[in-house]
């Protein structure tokens, strides 16, 4: 009985007597959620255009900063080693479909996403040895990133927000509404679409598969890179931040694998649950309980729905 | 030397039926058990046995636990590393309660709980398929890693968080513990993985092993033929980890000797996932081949610059080892997407033909 109180009502009840704390936690996971969406967009991006379950994307996401931070660190200006962070994740979207996605056309979906794997290793050893294992700082003051929070009365408390969370669910929401009117009004948006439907129907009205999928891992990068300079801002920029891939993984199932809406959704689901769960029914269970409540809240949406919230609906036939 | 079928008549339908329809086969299988069981231990030293060869048995027998749900019933499974934990964790308990038990036989037991906690993290498998499966056993992973962490009854209230392995012994020799050799340790492992490889084989040659694969090339035609879904892919499910449970707690008592949850963890799941698609989806013999290979290449990478009197820094070495590993991934998947075992049955089909190949 006591236990069921915990669970059931004691929450609700801190949650009525602090609405300002209710506040701050709704918007630390609605941040927290924002940031795995920009994560899931990446493999939504690649999912949607190859069908390649990208296990990768974490990994791009601290290659990308690795690079940002390393190429400041030799002395080049902050936006012209953006700029030149660009450059690289097109080489590296060009290597890619080059010399491991061609060889592997039209291979069961598990030999791409464990090709993917070996991309993996291959930029962490890759990275490790060309910048170095130890945590970076970001350079979000070069790159004019406010610093510094705002407290906001409200509710008879002080709310917390960091400037450089609002800057990110901002540039996050550009990039969404960027990324959208690129699908659904422009030419090679529109070969995208196509290529997800079917690679042969797409390549029977001439659309060039390898061009596509450049993009694709480009627009991937891009995404990558902007996850990075957010992720980087809020703590610093190591290796270890590729098990964000991991806490992705999630908000993907949950959202749908090829719906952009869905990535965004979902994350915010899961980053507002994840940070409610932890903040009211955490101390119950012990602490840590962020690291599978994720995949828990995930896994009782896609039994009522297998395909996620957004997915398209799987058909199969005989 | 020659390989060959011809001449070899089956007269009876259990003859057809057999294990080794080759009588070459049969001949070289026991020869390579009899040089596993006699030759193994005089030959190699305690520090080879130790580092290579009782790893890849361990490691293959959860790649083979794997194989079974992954390659046979194409289920997409990575919380290998979490079930392989459970009979871990399972068999340390049992030795705590039942000290009077053959440890063999705890070690076969744990199985069983390792079975238990997979059919039920497999119960969302009947809805969830391919990749939104595989996510989902992620939350198996997490879970059970976040529970050998923070439920101290697991690891007896110790401080450090780890189990370390009692002592136990067998005929009055000791087969656990830190008094035991890497030699009676490499045996009792190799008995049971032969045991346990013998059993797996004749199960996917049976009705069960049709019923999921069956599944496994499309589960609504399987089910229109009258299997029904939900008992067969949990029970894949079951098998395989009862598999990987036994590896798992074959590897703390006979190879590690003390581990913590850390051993159990995500990654452990990748790397086994590695040795099932490099070694050969839906063959046994592919769980072997990858083991050894994703178990090999580290520790040749590792003392290639000694042997080659090129001098680096560990630290250095370590990461070109994961360089190297990744583009060997990508290699192998691109030189032969059915893995190694392919190429070996490339190989007999060369042997068989030879010398006049057509």
């Amino acid at each position: 009985m006591d236990l069921a109180y915990k669970i059931f009502l004691d929450p609700f009840v801190q949650m009525g007597t602090a609405p300002d704390l209710l506040v701050q936690t709704l918007w630390e996971g609605l941040v927290a959620g924002v940031l795995y969406s920009l994560i899931a967009l990446g493999f939504v991006l690649i999912f949607k255009a190859s069908g390649v379950f990208n296990f990768a994307q974490g990994i791009m996401v601290v290659f990308a900063a690795l690079t940002l931070v390393g190429l400041y660190e030799h002395g080049i200006p902050a936006f012209l080693a953006l700029a030149l962070t660009i450059v690289v994740m097109l080489g590296l979207a060009f290597a890619v479909e080059r010399l491991v996605l061609r060889p592997l056309v039209n291979q069961a979906e598990i030999i791409l996403f464990m090709a993917t794997f070996g991309l993996t290793y291959f930029l962490i050893g890759f990275g490790e040895i060309v910048f170095g294992g130890e945590p970076k700082v970001m350079i979000s003051d070069q790159l004019l990133l406010p610093s510094g929070s705002y407290s906001i009365k409200m509710l008879g408390g002080f709310v917390q927000m960091q400037k450089i969370d609002i800057a990110a669910a901002i540039i996050a929401s550009l990039m969404v509404a960027t990324l959208a009117v690129f699908f659904q009004r422009t030419r090679i948006g529109r070969a995208l679409r196509a290529v997800a439907d079917s690679h042969r129907a797409a390549l029977s009205v001439g659309i060039s598969l390898e061009y596509i999928w450049v993009i694709v891992w480009f627009a991937a990068g891009i995404v990558a890179l902007a996850t990075g300079i957010m992720w980087g801002a809020r703590s610093n920029v190591s290796f270890a931040l590729d098990i964000i891939a991991l806490k992705a993984l999630p908000v993907l199932i949950l959202g749908g694998f090829t719906s952009i809406p869905g990535a965004i959704i979902g994350g915010i689901i899961i980053g507002v649950g994840e940070k409610l769960g932890e903040f009211y029914w955490g101390p119950l269970l012990g602490s840590g309980i962020e690291s599978w409540l994720a995949y828990v809240i995930a896994l009782v949406f896609l039994l009522f729905r297998p395909q996620g919230l957004f997915g398209e609906r799987i058909i199969e036939r005989i | 030397m020659f390989y060959r079928e011809a001449g070899q008549f089956k007269s009876s339908y259990a003859a057809d039926q057999g294990l080794f329809p080759i009588l070459q086969d049969k001949i070289g299988v026991l020869v390579i058990l009899a040089g596993a069981f006699i030759l193994v231990p005089l030959v190699a030293t305690g520090y080879v046995i130790d580092s290579i060869i009782t790893p890849v048995l361990v490691l293959s027998l959860a790649a083979m636990g794997l194989n079974l749900l992954t390659g046979y019933t194409g289920l997409l499974s990575l919380g290998t590393g979490g079930f392989m934990g459970v009979g871990a964790f399972a068999c340390y308990k049992l030795a705590t309660f039942f000290p009077g038990v053959n440890i063999i036989v705890l070690v076969i037991c744990s199985g069983f709980f390792a079975a238990a906690v997979g059919t039920f993290f497999g119960l969302p498998s009947l809805r969830i398929k391919g990749f939104y499966l595989a996510v989902a056993t992620l939350a198996a992973q997490f879970f059970l890693s976040w529970c050998f962490i923070r439920i101290p009854w697991l690891y007896n209230y110790n401080v450090s968080a780890s189990i370390e392995v009692p002592t136990r012994t067998l005929f009055g020799i000791a087969i656990t513990g830190p008094t035991a050799t890497p030699v009676t340790r490499y045996l009792i492992v190799l008995a049971i993985v032969t045991v346990m490889t013998w059993i797996a084989s004749n199960l996917i040659r049976g009705r069960i092993g049709r019923t999921w694969m069956a599944v496994r090339d499309m589960d609504i035609a399987a089910e229109l033929i009258g299997i029904k879904l939900l008992p067969t892919k949990l029970l894949a499910f079951a098998v395989s980890s009862f598999y990987c449970g036994v590896a798992g707690a074959m590897m703390v008592f006979f190879w590690l000797g003390n581990a913590e949850s850390e051993s159990f963890s995500i990654n452990q799941s990748f790397l086994v996932l590695f040795m099932v698609i490099i070694g050969g989806l839906g063959s046994l013999l592919g769980s072997f081949f990858g083991a050894a290979l994703i178990w090999g290449l580290p520790i040749v990478m590792r003392n290639l610059p000694l042997v080659l009197g090129i001098k680096v820094t560990a630290a250095t070495m370590e990461h070109v080892t994961f360089m190297t590993l990744g583009i060997l991934i990508i290699f192998f998947l691109i030189a032969e997407p059915s893995g190694l075992a392919r190429l070996w049955q490339i190989g007999k089909q060369k042997l068989r033909v030879w010398p006049f190949p057509y």
